[in-house]
């Protein structure tokens, strides 16, 4: 038995780059996989930015007076967050404390500072719907819908602070793009589900949302794989490489689609429209998954460490202070 | 209080918040005299009551514990790698050597006939840094005056984020109870003065414990020591400062590359990125507010 490395999660996939060779312990990986479960967690980050963005709509939309719109704006962003709220506390090891998350603030902790912006996000997006379906407290309830509008955007792209500040190498690197990745994916989920859901000639904010959304999902995505090299792999590789492509090829049509019948056609909204929402999901699953995979190759974290250490040595050796 | 996320931390307990405290205290592991017994593994057991974590045999080496866990809080790692058998320099008093018989034959070579073995005692490393208290939501990892890390399994609900923040990947879910656990460096035996249950129980004092700073000036010594006997391999890990994680509580000497152990050969806290974290999310969140004003310009409808 050799306790030489090599990619353990192979499975038959190419390689962008040949088998770097590094030591590990019997293949062991060295940090842990994340316990977070499968859907609860992905489906989460999704939910998260399908409210967040139909929040915002549902406030353009009482703004401009597009009433179909706004009914379903708020609709998402109220079940959104409760569905998600459900999903999150399910994936806790002790369910029945979830209000610990309440104990205390931390802004290092993403969980933190993310259950300070769900908890209003849902009192807000909650009491805005429910205003608007009996009428009751309606000044109220046009003031509530602002505060889910605020918190929406923070909900939406707080998820990305959540897996990037973790050890997990293909979610930490990717720190600086995942945020915009979540922003855009969040858009296109909300402005894809008002699209289905209402007449065409009040979705018109929804398209424009689902198309500026699916633009900055996809160049955030490409800038990511481009930055990270080799910690990039999970996201191009395997199950969550497939996930990660075929998310991308539907928003990227569902995006076209809009842009050329989504206004003419009410069948062509609907279906772009859904393609939006269940690429957003994808994309979730695969940044998720992704994850995962680097967690459980120890590979993803010796080579980069074992590059940091060299580069640091060889400024030291040259006399120039290390980054 | 400068340098509380990341870099060089003098008084980690008077970060924490602590006005008067005792001397930060810690393990150093001198891997370079563990033989392997695993005395530290089932005193651990034994003294905090963790439960078994499966009788299951790796067939990988010596090791079936593997590594550390929520019910794994020392863990005895055992490196077995193959080398170029020495030619025999001493007399052969014919003793029976490792390996398969006839491995001897064919040849004058030592005892250990081309096997050679690393055993060292891994623990949670009791950051400087410790990434899974920052992320904890619940305030259920807290510093001790001691300045180790400890789990209040009161407060933990399990939500599981220490388990992914942890460089070293010591911390996780205890799956048949759902929170989270792993070394306390006994702190009830801490306070009362009593040194932790592994550092007592290990025969060849391997793991030593005490104030840290007295630890790592005898890691200092016994390196230098090694290094004057020509043992160049010996290095010291987790002792510096000013390493990714600000220096481990618990620090190790080792004979090879940290990674043949299974550690990080060059962890940082993930909070050194916190500041870029959080300002990238406010800035896609800015961006996200743009895409909403955008959508509703021009055409109405």
């Amino acid at each position: 038995m050799s306790p030489k490395g090599g990619g353990g999660g192979g499975r038959g996939d190419r390689l962008m780059v040949p088998e770097a060779e590094f030591e590990s312990y019997y293949g062991k990986q060295i940090i842990k996989t994340p316990t977070w479960k499968t859907p609860d967690v992905p489906l989460y980050l999704f939910l998260g930015g399908l409210a967040g963005g139909s929040a915002l709509l549902a406030e353009g939309a009482a703004l401009q007076d597009l009433p179909a719109l706004e009914k379903v704006a708020r609709g998402a962003a109220a079940a959104g967050a409760g569905i998600g709220t459900v999903f999150l506390v399910h994936d806790l090891g002790r369910p029945e404390r979830f209000l610990h998350m309440l104990r205390v603030f931390k802004p290092t902790s993403p969980l933190s500072v993310g259950s300070f912006i769900l908890a209003p996000f849902s009192a807000f997006s909650t009491a805005a719907f429910g205003s608007m379906v009996t009428g009751w407290f309606p000044r109220l309830g046009r003031l509530c819908g602002v505060g889910a509008a605020a918190f929406g955007p923070p909900l939406a792209t707080y998820t990305a602070a959540l897996v990037a500040n973790t050890a997990v190498p293909a979610w930490h690197e990717a720190h600086r793009e995942l945020p915009f990745v979540f922003a855009g994916s969040g858009a296109t989920a909300a402005g894809g589900l008002a699209m289905l859901l209402t007449p065409v000639d009040q979705a018109g904010p929804a398209r424009r949302m689902a198309v500026a959304g699916a633009a900055l999902e996809i160049a955030a995505a490409e800038s990511l794989t481009h930055r990270l090299g080799m910690i990039a792999e999970p996201y191009q590789q395997g199950r969550p490489g497939t996930l990660m492509r075929t998310a991308r090829r539907m928003t990227t049509v569902a995006a076209v689609a809009t842009l050329l019948a989504g206004r003419r056609s009410r069948l062509v909204s609907a279906v772009a429209g859904a393609t939006c929402v269940a690429a957003s999901a994808l994309t979730r699953f695969g940044v998720f998954e992704a994850g995962l995979e680097s967690a459980r190759d120890p590979k993803y974290t010796v080579i980069p460490q074992k590059e940091r250490l060299a580069a640091r040595k060889a400024a030291a050796a040259s006399g120039t202070p290390a980054g | 209080m400068a340098n509380s996320l990341w870099g060089p931390l003098d008084d980690v307990q008077g970060d924490a918040g602590y006005d008067h405290h005792p001397p930060r205290m810690g393990f150093f592991t001198d891997t370079s005299v563990c033989i392997g017994c695993k005395a530290c593994e089932v005193a651990c057991k034994e003294w905090n009551e963790v439960p078994d974590d499966g009788y299951e045999l790796s067939g990988m080496s010596y090791d079936n514990t593997q590594a550390l866990g929520a019910s794994t809080w020392r863990h005895v790692a055992f490196v077995e790698k193959p080398v170029e058998p020495k030619p025999l320099t001493t007399t052969d008093l014919g003793l029976p050597g490792m390996g398969p018989p006839g491995a001897m034959e064919g040849g004058a070579t030592d005892g250990d006939a081309g096997v050679r073995w690393l055993m060292s005692s891994d623990v949670c490393k009791h950051c400087t840094h410790a990434a899974c208290l920052d992320v904890c939501p619940t305030g259920s990892l807290f510093r001790t005056e001691f300045g180790t890390v400890v789990v209040q399994p009161d407060i933990c609900n399990g939500c599981g984020y220490c388990v992914p923040a942890c460089p070293y990947g010591v911390i996780d879910l205890r799956k048949e109870d759902g929170r989270a656990f792993k070394c306390t460096l006994c702190y009830d035996r801490l306070k009362v003065d009593e040194s932790p249950a592994c550092a007592t129980a290990c025969p060849t004092e391997s793991i030593q414990f005490g104030e840290l700073s007295e630890l790592r000036e005898r890691a200092d010594h016994r390196l230098a020591e090694l290094h004057e006997r020509g043992v160049d391999v010996a290095r010291l890990y987790g002792r510096d400062p000013e390493d990714g994680v600000g220096g481990d509580g618990a620090f190790f000497l080792l004979l090879d590359e940290p990674e043949v152990y299974g550690l990080p050969p060059d962890p940082v806290v993930t909070t050194r990125d916190l500041g870029s974290i959080w300002k990238h999310v406010g800035a896609a969140a800015a961006t996200m507010v743009g895409v909403g004003v955008a959508s509703f310009l021009g055409r109405r409808r």
